[in-house]
């Protein structure tokens, strides 16, 4: 088994061409390999979204996490550019579908891609992945964990972030996997129940799994929230539906 | 929260950063998932200065019992001196 992994930050055209950077983590072994787009959370590009594209690597299966800050703040620090974005209202939804599909096709595209490719998402990412989950096709797996808003009344949306992203629900284009904490409060248990109507309604393929003893952001590692019996199951889980959807990883 | 929701507040001041002194001329204010502290939510400050760039920022993130006696000890401080509105 050759499991030679390379790492190592990339640039690619984003949303309307722009240049950007990202984080890719893909194994050099033959192809196929499948790949998967990794969104971060509202925190940013920082040590904890590099460390999950590093877990798919060595999992076998070619990452890449777009800073999707980058335009604002290039070459600051995560927390910085989280806050720089954060001033100016967000990251615009358009120009995020955008990123994550450019990232989608730079790993179509690597030497050595099966041309399968997923995307994740944590906390706002887990609700971008949604939303791009619904305005793309060119994903074949979504997976998004504990996304807050997926569910957002009309107060809650703005010019950046229009649109509750389960009101596309019925355009979701591929089969998606909901990661929960059972106390969570953003996505609520009610808000869960409100995915589960609307994409059963819309016939979609999808699991969503909930986590008793857990609450938001329950696997990121280096937080208070972090639950690592559940997180232990969850990743377990993410690999299961990743193979199942995107075929076998490289080793 | 994960909410882009967030308090603006125009400033006229200094900060003290990484670089030291700097004219600060905004401020956010927002509840949400701190960067730094141990907390699941934190009453997040940041005094910023756009012009400088996204690194001209002194950052603040409190639990929200800090936040309130923070605020408290302000408007406090403030009568004291005689300068409340």
């Amino acid at each position: 088994m050759y499991d030679t992994v390379l790492e190592e930050t990339v640039g690619l055209a984003g949303d309307g061409g722009d240049w950007i950077e990202g984080y890719l983590a893909r194994p050099l072994a033959p192809a196929p390999v499948p790949g998967m787009v990794v969104i971060h959370h509202m925190p940013g590009y920082d040590f904890d979204a590099k460390q999950i594209t590093r877990f798919f690597a060595v999992h076998g299966i070619s990452a890449l996490c777009p800073n999707l800050y980058y335009r604002e703040a290039p070459g600051a620090s995560p927390d910085d550019a989280a806050a720089t974005v954060r001033a100016e209202g967000g990251e615009p939804d358009d120009r995020c579908v955008g990123d994550v599909v450019a990232a989608a096709r730079y790993l179509r595209h690597l030497p050595n891609a099966s041309g399968k490719i997923g995307m994740i998402g944590f906390c706002s990412g887990g609700r971008q992945a949604y939303l791009v989950g619904c305005r793309s096709q060119e994903l074949d797996a979504v997976i998004s964990c504990y996304g807050g808003r997926i569910v957002a009344a009309p107060n809650e949306l703005s010019e950046r972030q229009p649109v509750a992203p389960l009101a596309l629900t019925s355009e979701l284009s591929a089969p998606l996997l909901g990661i929960f904490g059972a106390e969570d409060a953003n996505p609520s248990p009610e808000h869960r129940a409100l995915i589960d109507e609307e994409l059963k309604r819309h016939g979609k393929v999808y699991e969503l799994e909930s986590f008793d003893g857990a609450g938001h952001g329950f696997l990121q590692h280096d937080r208070p929230s972090y639950r690592p019996e559940q997180a232990v199951r969850a990743w377990q889980l993410i690999l299961d539906f990743s193979v199942r959807h995107l075929g076998a990883p490289a080793f | 929260m994960c909410t882009y929701i967030t308090e603006h507040v125009a400033l006229a001041g200094t900060a003290k950063g990484a670089d030291g002194w700097f004219p600060v001329s905004t401020a956010s204010v927002y509840l949400d998932h701190p960067f730094s502290a141990p907390l699941e939510h934190a009453l997040c400050l940041d005094f910023l200065n756009p012009d400088r760039g996204p690194s001209a920022r002194v950052a603040v993130e409190l639990d929200e019992g800090s936040a309130r006696a923070l605020a408290t000890a302000i408007l406090s401080a403030l009568g004291r001196a005689g300068t409340a509105e």
